[in-house]
C-alpha cells in the first residue's frame, strides 16, 4: 500500500498505526504518514470517523492529553481483570483527597493540602501519587524551607482520559455556598 | 439539642406540605431527626473512616442535618469532645490534630458566649467564620476526591491496546532494483562459467596436453626452474597433471631434469633427442 488514495486508505493506514503505537500519538506525529501535505482538520475529520467505524467495538479511538490511541472500553474490564487475575489497588480516601487537593489547587505544597485536610500529610501518599507518574514537583516556593510545589503530569490526564484539566468535574460551588452565607448575615 | 434542630420549624409550619413533619432552614425534613447524640462506643466503630478532626466535625454536623453555615457550637463541641474522651478512654493513639481542633471549638464556643460590644458590631467577624471555611473546603475537596475516584482510570477501568507486531512484519528488507538483480544475474553467470571451465578441464587437464605445454615452454633449449613449469592458476588438479607430464616427459626422454645437489633448485632442459627431433 504504497500509493493510498481513498478516505479508506488514509483511515486504514491512521488505524494500523494507532493500534500499534504503544504511546498515543499526536495529529503531528501522524501528519509525517502522508505525503499529502494533510492540515490539522484533514487528519481530525479522518480520525473521526475511524472513530465512528470502531464504535460497536471492545476497543475504542479516544483522544486524550498524549494524542489518540486505542483503549478498551471499560465495559470490558471486568473481563481484562479475570483474565489477568489481579485488581490494580484502590486508592484510599487519603490519597484521593490529597490528589483532588493536587488537581484543582496546583501548584501546591504539601503544607497546603495539610491546611485544606486538616491532617498530616504522609510522605507515601505522595510518593505513590508520584510514582503513578500523576504528579510530580514543578518547583519550590520562595518560603522558609523551600518547600516543593506539586502539579499534576500529562500521564494524569492520560490516565483520566482527560485532553486538560478543564474537562474535569467542576468543584462544587463553594463561592455560590459563601455568597448565601453573606447573603444571610446581611 | 432538640431544640438547636427545629429551631426554624415554627415560622413555616403554616406553608408546609402535609407530607412533611418539618422544616429545617427551609429544607423540607421527611422524618425527625434522631439526635446530635452518638453513644461514643459507636463511634469506635469508625475510628479509621475519619480522615481527620475536619472529617469527623463534617460527619458530626451532616448527620444531624445542621446549617454548616449556622453552626450550633456548643452542642457539636460537647460532642466533638465525647468522641475525644472516648477515643483517650480506650487508651486509643489520638493525632495532635484532633486535640488542637478540641481547642480551637472550644475557643469558638467561648468566643461565641461573650457579649458582643454593639458599637463595633461591624468589624466583628463570627468567631465560626474561620472553621466554617475550612469545613467547606475540605468537603468540596473530598466531593473532588471522591468524584476523580468514579472517573475512568486506565489499569483499573480501561486498558490501552496495541496489537502485537510480528518479527516478519517488523523486519526491514532492503530495497531491490532490476539493477542489482542483474548484477546478481551476471556474477552468478560468472561463477557457473568458472565452475563449467573446471568441470571440463578432464580434457585439458589430459597430461598429454602438459607435456606439450611443457615442451613449448621449453622450446629455446635453455635451463627452466622446476617451478616455471607449473602454472599455479590451474589449482591443484593442474599441477597435479603438470607434474605427471614432467614425470611423463622425463620416462619418454623428452626433458632432462637435474639437479646439482640435494635442496639445490632443480633445473628443466629439452633432451638432447628432443632438441634435435
Amino acid at each position: 500500500m504504497t500509493q493510498p488514495y481513498t478516505t479508506h486508505d488514509y483511515k486504514r493506514i491512521l488505524e494500523t498505526v494507532l493500534l500499534a503505537s504503544t504511546q498515543p500519538l499526536q495529529i503531528n506525529e501522524l501528519k509525517i504518514l502522508f505525503e499529502e501535505d494533510f492540515d490539522h482538520d484533514t487528519l481530525r475529520v479522518l480520525l473521526d470517523e475511524l472513530r465512528a467505524d470502531w464504535a460497536d467495538r471492545g476497543v475504542e479511538l479516544v483522544q486524550i492529553a498524549g494524542g489518540w490511541r486505542f483503549q478498551t472500553r471499560s465495559e470490558f474490564q471486568h473481563y481484562l481483570d479475570r483474565i489477568h487475575n489481579e485488581k490494580p489497588p484502590k486508592y484510599s480516601r487519603a490519597v484521593l483527597e490529597t490528589l483532588a487537593i493536587i488537581v484543582y489547587r496546583q501548584p501546591v505544597t504539601r503544607g497546603d493540602i495539610e491546611d485544606i485536610r486538616g491532617v498530616a500529610v504522609s510522605p507515601n501518599i505522595l510518593k505513590s501519587l508520584e510514582a503513578r507518574g500523576w504528579i510530580d514537583a514543578v518547583g519550590h516556593r520562595d518560603t522558609p524551607g523551600r518547600p516543593a510545589l506539586y502539579a499534576t503530569t500529562r500521564k494524569f490526564l492520560d490516565d483520566l482520559n482527560l485532553r486538560s484539566l478543564a474537562e474535569l468535574p467542576p468543584l462544587t460551588e463553594l463561592e455560590r455556598v459563601m455568597d448565601f452565607a453573606d447573603a444571610a448575615q446581611a | 439539642m432538640e431544640n438547636v434542630i427545629v429551631a426554624g420549624a415554627g415560622e413555616s409550619v403554616a406553608v408546609m406540605p402535609p407530607l412533611h413533619l418539618a422544616k429545617i432552614y427551609g429544607e423540607p425534613l421527611p422524618e425527625l431527626p434522631k439526635d446530635l447524640y452518638i453513644p461514643p462506643d459507636a463511634l469506635e466503630i469508625y475510628l479509621d473512616a475519619f480522615e481527620g478532626p475536619l472529617d469527623l466535625l463534617l460527619y458530626l454536623i451532616r448527620r444531624a442535618n445542621l446549617d454548616i453555615l449556622d453552626i450550633p457550637m456548643a452542642p457539636l463541641t460537647q460532642q466533638y469532645l465525647k468522641y475525644i474522651e472516648a477515643m483517650r478512654a480506650n487508651s486509643l493513639e489520638l493525632a495532635a490534630e484532633y486535640l488542637l481542633m478540641a481547642a480551637m471549638l472550644i475557643e469558638i464556643k467561648s468566643r461565641m458566649l461573650l457579649p458582643r460590644p454593639k458599637k463595633v458590631e461591624v468589624e466583628e467577624l463570627d468567631p465560626r467564620a474561620e472553621l466554617v471555611r475550612r469545613l467547606l473546603e475540605y468537603e468540596q475537596m473530598k466531593a473532588a476526591g471522591a468524584k476523580l475516584d468514579a472517573m475512568p482510570q486506565a489499569l483499573r477501568d480501561f486498558q490501552s491496546v496495541s496489537v502485537w507486531i510480528t518479527d516478519e512484519v517488523a523486519e526491514r528488507f532492503p530495497d531491490v532494483s532490476l539493477h542489482d538483480l542483474q548484477v546478481a544475474w551476471l556474477g552468478l553467470m560468472k561463477q557457473a562459467k568458472v565452475m563449467q571451465h573446471h568441470k571440463v578441464k578432464r580434457e585439458e587437464l589430459s597430461v598429454r596436453e602438459h607435456m606439450s605445454n611443457i615442451l613449448r615452454k621449453l622450446q629455446g633449449g635453455e635451463y627452466l626452474e622446476f617451478p616455471a613449469l607449473f602454472d599455479l592458476s590451474l589449482g591443484v588438479g593442474g599441477l597435479v597433471v603438470s607434474f605427471l607430464a614432467v614425470l611423463e616427459l622425463v620416462r619418454e626422454r623428452l626433458i632432462d631434469v637435474t639437479q646439482r645437489e640435494i635442496f639445490a633448485p632443480i633445473y628443466v632442459k629439452l633432451s638432447d633427442v628432443a632438441e634435435l627431433s
